[in-house]
């Protein structure tokens, strides 16, 4: 299967096509200089994330509490005009996602119109009915989105995800660039990169875009983490940085006459956006979870008051469901009006019993994934697994066979990358960050591309031995 | 800034200062336990840094005796004791890591640093080994220090480290005059003998402070002008008088800045002119040991009274 993956920088897989004219200058730059050139770089790389302690936790692993996600240093390269084609797909699927929640929240024109299953919304533990006919501003519900994005050929883009709720790994598009530059600078001023530095900018700008009326007063921002031990600490406290906001805990906020503060030096001071990095059953304990520590009671009679912005918001699970996901090509055309630019990944909804008896016809061929999976637990690469964890994973299908899907598994595209035994190709996928404000939807050109290191292994995901690799869109 | 962000850099500053402190009373220790056995007194000086250094109480339920093995493991290593070196790095890069949007770079750095190489070290290391790692804790904590005040913005997030670090001096300096008051004889009792002479040295020899004694009294070493030198003389970086200058200046410029005074001013600026009208023979006169303790109490005091007024 890995012999008939598109490779990035080869082209068709037999290996015959001349190197794809994007990565010419790359493939010899590999070729020239020495090995040790190239070993003395990844061990430096690797300094690097030590020192500025970009680490990330693995749950239920208490040995290495922090671990690095290994970094790859042969960059991913994407054209300008293969990334203009994203673009636009990408757009268009965020707007479709964002008018979808207005309308499941508000009308629900496209359960009335038999677009979607009314059960799959109402029955789904993400729709929160707190949410039901409250006016969020600007309707905008996903102010930033991380779309999986796998190529299957060389015009073939497909997306394997939508992540709605707080999608994470934009700090590693930026340090990973950042490394990138220190080490390797001769490459920069022979490739014309597209920057991403930017994307503080952008994302500080669609947060104050989206900020509650507050008669004329600077709209005061806040990034709300679960705290130093949740596996994405490092970023939450990057952003902060970067955006020049407060990095605050639950316990450094109240909840005063449906007004939220935090506690400072100086006594309360307002806050009017919340980019909020703990999932909603965490938010507040007086609605959702009542064990929850993380939260901030009172916050949702704040935020449906209109007091405060949380970003995204709250109750946007439902659209980046498993089983909603197989509705997104209806969603788009139902919402835009236009045909969707990006393709879905084929899909069968196991609830459906045509599908379900194909997909128990065919595990050891497909991948099956939780509807409300996420990160690469409890799902099945049928190729991949042995006799016994197919037969455990069929009993689970027919006891649940509405909390599953399963998908063909498709050859990943490959691009070269540094393994032990040198260069080899390895599959992977693509993570652009798409933010939307009040009025524009802003997407830096670029993303997090993660690579599978092991051979032949489809499973990008960090928790689950994958790595990252810079990612350029090129300017010709 | 945020109460918990301006806690975090005040515990930062005092773990660091902690660990200084630590290392410097284990260095002190071991030079004196050097001694041959028949100078060394009834006092065995293990017992004595673990009383400078640590809770002896704690220390009783973990080991038996206190001896070079068992003091080194609890001030320089044990996981048990919250004080030990290796929990004042530990427990400062943990503060450092959940505010870092406040540090520089530098600072940030030089902790985690600090933090990485930590791993390297523990108790099996011999006498000299362990002296080496002695001086590595104290360049940690100069080179941190150092970079707080070359790189920090002049504002309330660089006054607040000020502020940790000034408390901590205090309370650690009050600490090794709790231990020795015993040997701090007033003026007009017998000099000390040449064991107390070479212990005084030994301890001024660690808190930088022989040369400048020498430098302010040009005289042998007397006891009481070791007490003058490290409660009053404000031109002495670890005396509670400069400890005290710098906490009013810190908190001034905080209270200017937010335009609000509060009990931690008004406490500070008390015991600053206590300490400044004071003279040493009329501490000697009201005793050491009763002066010390309620120095400790008072500065206590105060770290509540900053906790209340900014850190909660």
């Amino acid at each position: 299967m890995a012999a008939t993956a598109f490779d990035e920088m080869n082209g068709t897989p037999d290996g015959a096509a001349p190197v794809r004219s994007a990565y010419e200058s790359l493939r010899r730059w590999l070729d020239e200089k020495p090995g040790e050139f190239f070993d003395t770089r990844r061990s430096q790389a690797e300094l690097f994330f030590r020192r500025v302690g970009i680490t990330f936790a693995v749950y239920g692993d208490n040995e290495t509490s922090e671990r690095l996600i290994p970094f790859d240093i042969i960059p991913r390269v994407l054209t300008r005009s293969e990334w203009s084609f994203l673009e636009r797909g990408l757009t268009q699927r965020v707007r479709a996602l964002n008018a979808f929640l207005a309308d499941i929240y508000g009308p629900q024109d496209c359960i009335k119109a038999g677009i979607v299953p009314g059960d799959l919304v109402y029955r789904n533990p993400h729709y929160r009915l707190e949410m039901k006919d409250v006016k969020v501003p600007h309707d905008v519900y996903v102010h930033i989105a991380g779309i999986d994005v796998v190529r299957v050929g060389e015009n073939k883009f497909h997306v394997l995800e939508d992540n709605a709720r707080t999608p994470s790994g934009v700090s590693y598009m930026l340090e990973n660039r950042e490394v990138m530059m220190r080490l390797f600078p001769e490459l920069f001023s022979g490739h014309r990169v597209a920057p991403v530095e930017d994307y503080p900018d952008a994302l500080l700008k669609t947060l104050r875009s989206v900020a509650p009326d507050g008669g004329g007063r600077d709209p005061v921002v806040a990034l709300l983490t679960p705290g130093r031990y949740n596996s994405a600490y490092y970023e939450h406290s990057f952003l902060a940085d970067k955006l020049g906001v407060e990095l605050v805990e639950a316990g450094d906020l109240f909840v005063e006459d449906d007004v939220v503060f935090m506690r400072t030096t100086q006594g309360p001071t307002r806050v009017d956006v919340i980019y909020r990095r703990i999932d909603d059953d965490f938010l507040d304990p007086l609605v959702f979870r009542p064990d929850s520590a993380l939260g901030v009671p009172g916050l949702m009679n704040a935020y449906r008051s209109g007091n405060v912005t949380l970003a995204n918001a709250v109750g946007t699970g439902i659209s980046d469901d498993k089983a909603v996901y197989t509705y997104m090509p209806e969603i788009v055309r139902f919402f835009t009006g236009e045909e969707p630019l990006l393709e879905n990944v084929p899909t069968w909804r196991c609830r459906e019993p045509g599908a379900l008896s194909h997909v128990l016809a065919n595990l050891p061929d497909l991948v099956v994934k939780e509807v409300n999976g996420s990160g690469g637990y409890g799902m099945l690469v049928g190729p991949h697994a042995s006799r016994q964890e197919i037969e455990d994973f069929r009993r689970k299908l027919k006891h649940a066979p509405d909390n599953f899907i399963a998908q063909p598994t498709l050859s990943l595209s490959t691009c070269p990358t540094f393994v032990a035994s040198g260069v080899a190709p390895r599959h992977v996928d693509l993570r652009p960050f798409v933010l939307s404000g009040a009025r524009e939807v802003r997407i830096v050109p670029g993303g997090l591309t993660r690579v599978a290191l092991k051979e032949g292994s489809l499973v990008v995901n960090s928790s689950q031995g994958g790595g990252t690799k810079d990612t350029w869109v090129l300017d010709s | 800034m945020l109460s918990r962000t301006a806690d975090s850099l005040f515990w930062l500053s005092r773990y660091t200062e902690r660990a200084d402190f630590v290392a410097r009373i284990l260095d002190a220790t071991i030079r004196l336990a050097t001694l041959p056995q028949s100078y060394s007194g009834e006092r065995n000086e293990w017992d004595s840094a673990l009383e400078s250094a640590g809770d002896v109480d704690l220390f009783r339920s973990l080991y038996g005796s206190a001896n070079e093995d068992t003091v080194r493991d609890f001030l320089a290593f044990s996981p048990a004791n919250p004080s030990s070196i290796r929990n004042c790095i530990e427990t400062a890069r943990e503060n450092a890591r959940s505010v870092r949007t406040a540090l520089t770079g530098e600072m940030w750095d030089d902790l985690n640093c600090a933090w990485l190489e930590l791993k390297n070290f523990d108790n099996g290391m011999g006498r000299e080994e362990f002296s080496r790692f002695l001086d590595w804790v104290k360049r940690v904590v100069l080179a941190f220090d150092g970079s707080a005040y070359r790189t920090m913005l002049r504002s309330d997030a660089f006054w607040f480290t000020r502020l940790g670090s000034a408390l901590e001096r205090a309370d650690n300096t009050a600490r090794i005059l709790d231990v020795k008051y015993n040997l701090l004889l007033p003026q007009t009792e017998r000099p000390g003998g040449s064991l107390d002479y070479f212990q005084w040295t030994t301890i001024l020899r660690e808190v930088s402070a022989l040369t400048a004694y020498h430098w302010v009294y040009r005289e042998s070493i007397k006891p009481w002008l070791v007490a003058d030198l490290l409660i009053l003389n404000r031109q002495m970086p670890r005396s509670l008088a400069n400890c005290y200058e710098i906490l009013v200046r810190h908190l001034d410029l905080i209270a200017d800045d937010y335009g609000r005074r509060g009990a931690s001013q008004r406490m500070a600026a008390g015991m600053q002119s206590r300490l400044t009208a004071a003279k040493i023979t009329e501490i000697f006169d009201g005793g050491l040991h009763e002066f010390v303790t309620d120095f400790l109490a008072d500065n206590n005091k105060l770290g509540h009274a900053i906790a209340e007024q900014y850190l909660s």
